[in-house]
């Protein structure tokens, strides 16, 4: 699906846990999360330290779409 | 008797389903489930089982690895086999995982088994031997003994055939072989059969890798209109377009132009790869429309396209995904969309 809509010209972030899939499917723009059942924030910490990742990670992937890359790239969290 | 050991996952192995692929690795004496088979059919004892969470081994692929290298370190074993993990896609990625590091460390032949859609063949084929697998688990019965088939050619220490005559997928390794007739008279056959227009394989298949071009990044972040995807099942509590929980042929579009975050109870997952209790307690742990929101507030990026779209990305082909996906485009061109934020479980 990522393929498909970075196809029609549009940039597109893809946040994900098993990074060398993503890698392997073809994304150019990756944002790592922290697991599969919850992707951007793990309840067995608190609801603040929860929020704190989410914000980090999805401000990180939206500032990603206005960075300009040459090739494959995973953005750093 | 030669001995091999096996690897499979916490479903195989019986120790549940979801709830239990956090579940990091333990080794067994002797065999159990697919190992059982396994025992039958190689020319070798299946002296133990490992059993890892497939959701363990995803998330912490260099720790689950060393506790299992440890786990081998002691045992002597001639071959090593895991799955058939069939188009479980993180169970596929397992088995590469592992076998490529036992292959690596102990110099032991390793084999397994694969959907061509899983995305472990293209990660790990050029370095453990992948059979050409079922799409699910009923095919055991056929994908099984084709991996016992490999195993024991080294268990028996005879040359494994080539890939299309085996079945596996090409591990991109030229072995030399001699041929009574030589090069000019087969290039003359294959261009014959190629103007008469009859079948011929090619002695160099040139691999197609489909790329797409990196898009251009957004000039301008500020007044960028922004669309959130997710293939983690997040619909309405009622999931109103009936989303298939697996292999999903149907997508959902669900309006957050009036809320700041979507709250369990109104909205949950109904992805069956995963443990839904945490982004069920909290849907933003997977579409971060909270977080989306804020940075909306903030000023960080222009506005948001009032939809998010949901599918469910396990069991899912390409080519089904590809096609929800060009559904979904004319809807965010007629927007205005400038850019998008995928979200994968």
């Amino acid at each position: 699906m990522v393929k498909e809509i970075e196809r029609v010209g549009l940039p597109i972030v893809h946040m994900c846990n098993i990074v060398p899939v993503s890698k392997t499917v073809g994304a150019n723009r990756i944002v790592p999360t922290i697991s599969i059942p919850y992707p951007l924030g793990d309840p067995a910490t608190s609801k603040e330290d929860q929020w704190k990742l989410r914000y980090h990670r999805v401000k990180v992937a939206v500032e990603a779409l206005a960075t300009d890359i040459k090739e494959q790239t995973v953005f750093r969290v | 008797m030669k001995k091999a050991i096996v690897y499979i996952n916490q479903f195989f192995g019986q120790l549940g389903g979801e709830d239990t692929a956090g579940v990091g690795p333990s080794i067994h004496e002797g065999q159990i489930g697919p190992a059982m088979a396994y025992n039958q059919e190689l020319h070798a004892e299946v002296t133990h089982t490992i059993i890892c969470g497939d959701n363990y081994m995803g998330s912490n692929p260099e720790d689950a690895v060393k506790q299992i290298l440890d786990m081998l370190e002691p045992l002597e074993f001639d071959v090593f086999v895991a799955g058939p993990a069939f188009n479980a896609g993180r169970y596929g990625v397992a088995c590469g995982t592992i076998c490529k590091a036992v292959k690596e460390k102990f110099g032991v032949p390793v084999i397994t088994s694969m959907n061509e859609e899983n995305p472990g063949v293209e990660m790990f084929r050029k370095d453990v031997i992948i059979l050409k697998g079922g799409n699910i688990a009923s095919k055991m019965r056929k994908d099984l003994p084709a991996v016992a088939k490999v195993a024991n050619c080294f268990l028996d220490e005879v040359p494994v055939g080539p890939a299309d005559e085996m079945g596996y997928f090409p591990t991109g390794h030229r072995h030399q072989v001699f041929i009574d007739e030589d090069a000019t008279s087969r290039f003359m056959k294959m261009l014959h059969a190629r103007i008469k227009g009859e079948p011929y394989v090619s002695e160099l298949i040139v691999p197609k890798l489909d790329r797409v071009p990196i898009a251009a990044p957004l000039k301008d972040l500020k007044s960028a209109r922004i669309a959130l995807l997710n293939t983690g099942g997040i619909v309405p509590v009622d999931n109103p377009d009936r989303i298939q929980s697996a292999s999903a042929t149907r997508w959902g579009k669900y309006d957050i132009s009036s809320m700041d975050r979507l709250e369990g109870g109104v909205f949950k997952t109904i992805h069956a790869g995963f443990d839904p209790a945490a982004a069920n307690a909290d849907p933003n742990v997977i579409m971060p429309i909270d977080a989306m929101k804020a940075l909306l507030k903030e000023g960080v990026y222009g506005s948001l396209h009032p939809y998010f779209y949901t599918t469910v990305g396990t069991g899912t082909t390409e080519k089904e995904a590809a096609r929800m996906a060009k559904e979904i485009i004319p809807l965010l061109q007629e927007d205005h969309v400038d850019a998008c934020i995928m979200v994968s479980t």
